[in-house]
């Protein structure tokens, strides 16, 4: 096991390497660099160009700055961003609850309704259920996420005024200093009468776009797993014992069918962070999504590496984790 | 003594918390005015940045010496009470306003003075000289301050006394007092900022910003929102409301769902395809003005054919520019017939534009001796400006007119850094560009016409070098009297109309949108946001 764990660790190494080079040279390839961006028509003097640049390293040969960038990233130094001269660290770490509970919700919608509805489209199969469930549950896997989250917007919030339209909170009624980063939390300790009611209600929009695609890859991979684990000798054996359905269905069958869908989940966490981008773009939702977008467009090198760094390591982490785990879920999988 | 301190600052963070537990219901109750603004801002520090969006940030806390009155490009008193300009129009002397105090309680600051004259020296010698003790915080990009000139003409900035201010200029600028009143020119509290450089933290006077203004810095959480209140102390035209809240929403459809759903009462930049619905929803209310800004298509002067004045007129009357507003401005655009936007002072309003008129145009070509047809490169923007939504669009449109006096244009475009680097260093033959304006002093605009900028690499695009014009264009710069620059200004307009050095497109018209409650709120020409004096029904 120990092994094991230290084998795939040592394999992430290439691949952060690969990553670290391809985000240095991918957003240096865009034209326009991050001081002629700034300054627009007014323009900037020769000498002052010169000045900033070569105060932002930016005269330096290429593959100078990224053996500098190395250095720095290994002594944990993510940069400073060009445009609010904070620690790209800082910054990420400000947004990043947000991109999380974005995200959880998100994920919680999608495996509370996509393991229901896959099991059962499996238990009828072939039924209109399970038909009109796979149907849209291929609607929901090529959904375009913007039109989505702005279709959801028109209707649910503007002209039903079920939920609010965006952002995170009641910025009217609500105020209370950002403690933990997470609104549910916050307005949790705040104390606010409703605060807590008023933060879920906020989340339930943006978790419902961000979640549509995974619900749909759960609801389709828990179906046809549950299919395979149906037709298995010992669930005939079970049923043969005359146990009633949903013993069979929901004890003996979907504990083994869930092996692959956990999977599946885990590496749902890099779309997760790809919908977020968008989603949080929609719901003027502040995370590290909107973030992102808003360097490239300020050409703020550092805090778009720092960022897609961050961002990345987190997804290479959770997708260890789910391997490591899956042996302790699964006794008969093991890491020599 | 260490334990003692935590335990003390627990009990007070505790009492603090309890405090604004208590306090919330009743801030609920309170007057809160959402403005649903467009992005984050860099810093609070507006000498450091050069975007609309961080000086909106930034505004509500401070005040500068000079001021625009609200919704108009005029200069009032602010924070200096009057001024004087020598004859010679190089030193300023500003009386300064006496009991004005500076917001207490920001990040744990408590002045102990009101303001006076050191915080005008602090707040203009860090972005001046570079050994100032603040100069490199926070990166220690001072953009405007360069731009202005400000960094290379000041000769001196000194205190006479505890509440005058004397600025000398190398060279004669009246342009100046408009100058003061931009953002960059805020003024900051010279003791706040000796107590973070005590404590070490100097980074922090950018983020949690101290001023004299109307409204006082609370909170700022980025890409999410910025909380401020009312200064009951303030000293010029009040906040109405209790609480001001800039709800971060950077798309626009999302900001007029907000805006139907009174999550906020006023929004920033409405998408042009949205207005015909807002203009007809009775709970809403639309406002527009144009915008401080021109596009415009300039020849080279310097090239033939375009030395001849003759034929920079053709072309200005071959190219139907009515057909342009309507199909690429969609309304959000007007036609332009002086370089600077008809809310600015001084216009011109006697100049008469050159009609569509292609007959009179192959006419003119031919007997400017133009042999057609004509082989020309039209070069266009490669990207979209607040004056110019599709300058593509544009120079497809200009190029089909062309064809029709004789004239083959060949569209060309770069990298947006690249292509204006080529632009003023000459290299195209006709081009598009535009501008913004930063001060609301007709010099910033007509500046781009002048000599001084038709050098290879200045801001003059129709390197274009008129006597009469210039000469006009320096005395308008030496003398304070607004009589005398206005109607050299006005002069200057026809005689750029006559030369005819560019072809004027169009001024933007600038749309706001607002829930009807909302009261006294005056759009500025700049494009820029002020809530005080604002109130909600």
């Amino acid at each position: 096991m120990f092994r094991y764990l230290l084998r795939r660790l040592a394999l992430t190494i290439p691949t952060f390497i690969a990553l670290m080079f391809v985000t240095f040279v991918a957003i240096r390839l865009v034209p326009g660099d991050p001081v002629e961006v700034r300054v627009g028509e007014r323009g900037i003097s020769p000498e002052r160009l010169a000045m900033f640049r070569h105060e932002l390293g930016l005269d330096q040969p290429v593959w100078k700055q990224f053996a500098d960038y190395c250095v720095q990233l290994m002594h944990g130094d993510f940069g400073t961003s060009l445009a609010t001269n904070q620690k790209v660290l800082t910054e990420f770490a400000a947004l990043f609850p947000a991109t999380i509970e974005l995200s959880l919700a998100g994920m919680l919608f999608a495996v509370v309704l996509g393991i229901p509805a896959g099991t059962i489209a499996a238990a009828r199969r072939g039924t209109l259920f399970d038909q009109t469930l796979m149907g849209l549950s291929v609607t929901g896997y090529s959904m375009p996420i913007f039109w989505w989250g702005l279709l959801l917007i028109m209707f649910v919030a503007e002209r039903w005024g079920l939920t609010p339209v965006s952002g995170r909170i009641d910025l009217i009624k609500y105020y209370f200093e950002p403690t933990t980063g997470f609104m549910v939390i916050d307005a949790w300790l705040s104390g606010q009468a409703g605060a807590v009611k008023d933060a879920l209600h906020h989340l339930v929009l943006p978790a419902i776009v961000l979640g549509t695609i995974p619900l749909a890859v759960i609801a389709r991979m828990t179906r046809s797993a549950m299919l395979e684990v149906l037709s298995e000798d010992y669930v005939r054996t079970a049923r043969a014992k005359g146990l009633p359905a949903w013993r069979v269905i929901g004890l003996h069958a979907l504990r083994n069918a869930l092996i692959p869908v956990v999977t599946i989940i885990g590496l749902q966490v890099g779309a997760l962070m790809a919908g977020a981008v968008l989603t949080e773009t929609i719901f003027s939702w502040p995370g590290v999504g909107k973030w992102l977008i808003e360097s490239i467009s300020r050409r703020d090198y550092p805090a778009l590496q720092g960022g897609v760094m961050l961002i990345s390591s987190i997804v290479i982490g959770v997708n260890l984790l789910v391997d490591l785990t899956y042996g302790l879920i699964n006794p008969r999988i093991r890491h020599g | 003594m260490y334990r003692l301190t935590t335990a003390k600052s627990k009990f007070a963070l505790a009492s603090l918390a309890l405090a604004a537990t208590l306090a919330a219901p009743g801030a609920a109750s309170a007057k809160t005015l959402v403005y649903c603004s467009e992005g984050s801002p860099e810093n609070f520090t507006p000498a450091l940045n050069t975007t609309g969006t961080s000086f909106d940030a930034a505004r509500p806390v401070y005040d500068k010496l000079t001021q625009f009155t609200r919704g108009s490009t005029q200069v009032e008193p602010g924070l200096a009470e009057s001024w004087t300009v020598s004859p010679d129009g190089k030193v300023f002397t500003f009386k300064l306003r006496k009991g004005v105090k500076f917001h207490s309680g920001v990040n744990g600051f408590k002045p102990t003075r009101d303001f006076n004259a050191d915080d005008v020296l602090f707040s203009f010698e860090r972005q001046w000289k570079d050994d100032h003790p603040y100069a490199k915080v926070s990166g220690g990009k001072y953009d405007y301050f360069a731009d202005m000139g400000l960094k290379d003409d000041v000769q001196a900035i000194e205190k006479l006394d505890p509440l005058t201010v004397r600025i000398t200029l190398k060279k004669a600028n009246v342009t100046m007092l408009a100058n003061l009143a931009m953002d960059f020119a805020a003024i900051h509290s010279a003791e706040y900022a000796d107590m973070l450089a005590k404590a070490n933290k100097k980074e922090q006077f950018d983020q949690q910003p101290v001023g004299t203004g109307a409204f006082s810095f609370v909170m700022y959480q980025k890409d999410a929102v910025i909380r401020y209140k009312a200064n009951p102390a303030y000293w010029g035209e009040k906040a109405l409301v209790d609480d001001l809240v800039y709800a971060i929403t950077p798309d626009p459809t999302a900001r007029y769902s907000k805006l139907k759903a009174k999550e906020c009462h006023f929004v920033i930049a409405p998408r042009p395809a949205d207005l015909p619905e807002m203009q007809k929803d009775a709970s809403l209310s639309v406002i527009n003005q144009p915008g401080l800004n021109i596009a415009y298509w300039a020849f080279n002067t310097q090239k033939p054919p375009f030395d001849k004045k003759e034929v920079r007129q053709a072309l200005s009357m071959a190219i139907d520019k009515a057909a342009i507003i309507k199909d690429v401005y969609l309304g959000a655009g007007t036609g332009a017939k002086n370089l600077i936007p008809p809310t600015l002072w001084s216009y011109n309003n006697n100049v008469k534009d050159y009609p569509h008129d292609v007959a009179k145009a192959k006419d003119m070509l031919a007997k400017a001796g133009v042999k057609t047809p004509l082989e020309i490169d039209l070069w266009y923007m490669p990207v979209q400006r607040p004056y110019n939504p599709n300058a593509k669009r544009i120079a497809e449109m200009m190029q089909s007119d062309l064809a029709k006096v004789g004239v083959n244009a060949k569209l060309v475009t770069y990298e947006w850094g690249e292509y204006r680097k080529r632009m003023q260093q000459g290299e195209h033959i006709t081009g598009m560009l535009g501008w913004t304006g930063d001060n609301g002093d007709p010099d910033n605009f007509f500046f781009l016409r002048g000599c001084e900028a038709a050098r290879p690499g200045g801001q003059n695009l129709s390197k274009w070098c008129n006597k009469e014009f210039d000469s006009r264009l320096e005395k308008a710069r030496a003398t304070a009297d607004m009589k005398e620059r206005t109607r050299l200004y006005t002069e200057m307009q026809q005689i750029e109309h006559d030369d005819a050095p560019d072809f004027k497109i169009a001024h933007s018209v600038v749309y706001e949108a607002m829930r009807k409650e909302v009261t006294g709120y005056k759009q500025s020409p700049f494009g820029s946001h002020q809530f005080n004096g604002v109130d909600l029904k």
